[in-house]
């Protein structure tokens, strides 16, 4: 998917659109409905209300704690890709003027693993959403744990679960987006525990990568195996929500669901 | 070459008590008083050697070795600890909502004179008890029940005790369609919940999220030859070189030693185990494994309930290794 160029071609139905409608239709194929990946930028702009965006922790960055063989390189090689430090933007957001506090993955940042920084970033979103009394919304994209980080990055599924249990005792509503993929790690801690879950049609969303499942001798799978349409099917998440949509779905939770934080004025 | 199974690294060391044992049965049946003498001398040499082997071998266990260790089939498993450390237990089963799981066990008991719950995960010996456990991989239903357990626990005052043994959690087609990463979110996050403590104990392997669902305790001790990753060496290997076979050296770039994980705040004690290992003399590590806890649960049980939850998520709240950028 080059976007420099005047056309391109649906990573799904290979057909070939126009670059100016492909972003007018938010990045969806006009011919097939196929939800292409798209930066945290993007989605935020897309999402929250206009310039209310206020990045915070950009400050976060990550060693290489284990000195894991070749990591420090995959990472600077990240950072000069996308101009960041990690695949978690986060911060303060407005929808219809009430105030969010986000986090928002962008997979093309190491496939959105989650290591020390990001687990940190989560934590820090959801606390903020306590802090401050306003709900918390999670755009999740992540192939899982950050491998290079050996343990420490399995104990954020934990400290970010932890995070996710303050919200719910603060009565700080907790959303959850998944986009294209939500997987293992981060599937199997914050993201599932959401009091919302909402997922982009056809994301990927399952525990077991390819390769795993693939080991451990899984051989028949149904079709629409590890999809959002799946998950829908099996009660694991509430919606499957087009992102045409999002923007406006997430106003009506956001208000409903945290109208006990805006009773002065806030929600419109 | 690094040994691929436990029995393969101690082949030596196994191929010597043998021959330990035939030399005492020759002994044994020897009518001639000079040789039975002569035999019973060497065998005496023979153990001394034997002893002084064992030693050597486990004085120096390498990364990818602690593996073997930690999966060896003759590793006290959860319900050896059950047996010898706990009484009055009752196995309590069931998720309550369907299903049953048998990688993780779990039920109320007796420690050290007072009631606790336990939930662990459980290997098999043989091949009928390994299909029978699954591996000790469990399914959501595990996890469910788990939840069940550590809800009792709270409702009952009653400090949790999980005993971790687990490759990974279930990744089947079955787990998946009935959410096994929201058995996994939820069950750490009740543990979060409770106002009781709760001591994890990883007795053999620690594995990813499989693990952490029970794991999520006011204290974690490994034991010395227990390992404890985000993903199991070969899977790593498998990633990094398409090479599953490269494992022993995933293992070192992985850390997943005891050692490790407690020089980065992620356990809080290492238990040492017998000279061996825990398989050669389980009696001492489930001596080991007691005091400990009951040196633990003494600690917390100076918390008020409010305390131990504050506690628990401090100590979790600390974990992660990142730098903060001047800008
Ligand atoms: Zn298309």
């Amino acid at each position: 998917m080059k976007q420099s160029e005047a056309f391109l071609q649906c990573q799904s139905c290979k057909k070939i659109l126009f670059s100016i409608d492909f972003d007018q239709n938010l990045r969806v194929c006009t011919y097939c409905g196929h939800h292409h990946r798209i930066s945290a930028e993007t989605r935020i702009k897309w999402t929250f209300d206009e310039d209310s965006f206020e990045e915070l922790d950009t400050d976060l960055r990550s060693g290489n704690p284990l000195e894991f063989p070749d990591y420090i390189d995959k990472l600077r090689l990240a950072e000069e890709k996308t101009q960041k430090f990690d695949s978690m933007t986060v911060g303060r957001a407005k929808l219809a003027e009430m105030p969010v506090s986000i986090a928002v993955a962008d997979f093309s940042f190491m496939g959105g693993s989650m290591g020390s920084v990001n687990g940190e970033k989560v934590t820090r979103a959801l606390e903020r959403g306590v802090k401050e009394k306003c709900p918390v919304i999670i755009f999740c994209a992540s192939g899982g744990a950050r491998m290079q980080e050996g343990l420490l990055s399995l104990m954020q599924m934990a400290k970010t679960t932890a995070a996710v249990q303050q919200c719910r005792e603060a009565g700080i509503p907790y959303i959850a987006v998944f986009t294209d993929p939500t997987m293992a790690g981060v599937l199997a801690s914050y993201a599932s525990v959401a009091d919302v879950i909402i997922a982009e049609p056809k994301a990927l969303v399952g525990f077991a990568g390819a390769r795993v499942s693939k080991q451990a001798g899984v051989s028949k799978v149904p079709d629409d195996f590890q999809t959002a349409e799946f998950c829908l099917k099996h009660g694991m998440i509430d919606t499957i929500v087009p992102r045409k949509e999002m923007r406006s779905v997430l106003i009506s939770l956001v208000k409903t669901l945290g109208g006990h934080l805006f009773v002065e004025g806030g929600a419109k | 070459m690094s040994a691929k199974t436990h029995n393969e690294w101690e082949s030596e060391l196994i191929e010597l008590e043998k021959f330990i044992v035939n030399a005492k049965e020759r002994a044994r049946k020897e009518q001639v008083a000079s040789d039975k003498a002569l035999l019973e001398d060497q065998i005496v040499k023979l153990e001394v050697g034997r002893d002084k082997f064992l030693k050597a071998l486990y004085s120096n266990v390498g990364d990818w070795e602690k593996v073997l260790i930690a999966r060896a089939e003759k590793r006290p498993y959860t319900l050896d600890y059950v047996t010898a450390l706990f009484q009055d237990f009752v196995e309590l089963q069931g998720d309550r909502n369907g299903f049953a799981d048998n990688a993780i066990i779990g039920g109320p008991a007796t420690f050290d004179g007072r009631p606790v719950m336990i939930v662990g995960h459980q290997k098999g010996r043989n091949i009928h008890e390994r299909q029978f456990r699954n591996f000790a991989m469990a399914k959501p239903e595990g996890y469910r029940k788990a939840i069940r357990l550590f809800e009792m626990a709270e409702r009952y005052q009653m400090p949790v005790i999980s005993l971790v043994d687990t490759p990974a959690a279930d990744p089947g087609v079955e787990s998946e369609s009935r959410g096994i990463s929201e058995a996994i979110a939820a069950s750490t996050m009740k543990m979060f919940e409770l106002s009781v403590p709760s001591i994890a104990v990883i007795i053999g392997e620690g594995g990813s999220g499989g693990a952490i669902g029970i794991a999520a305790a006011s204290r974690v001790l490994m034991l010395q030859y227990s390992v404890y990753s985000v993903i199991p060496p070969e899977g790593c290997a498998a990633i990094l070189w398409r090479m599953p076979e490269r494992g022993a050296e995933a293992a070192r770039a992985l850390k997943l030693t005891a050692e490790s994980a407690q020089s980065f705040g992620l356990i809080d004690e290492i238990l040492p185990e017998p000279i061996g290992g825990a398989h050669r003399t389980p009696i001492e590590a489930f001596a080991t494994v007691k005091d400990a806890i009951v040196k633990h649960l003494a600690e917390l049980d100076k918390m008020s309930p409010a305390e131990v939850r504050a506690d628990r998520f401090a100590k979790f709240r600390k974990m992660g290794e990142f730098e903060t950028v001047l800008f």
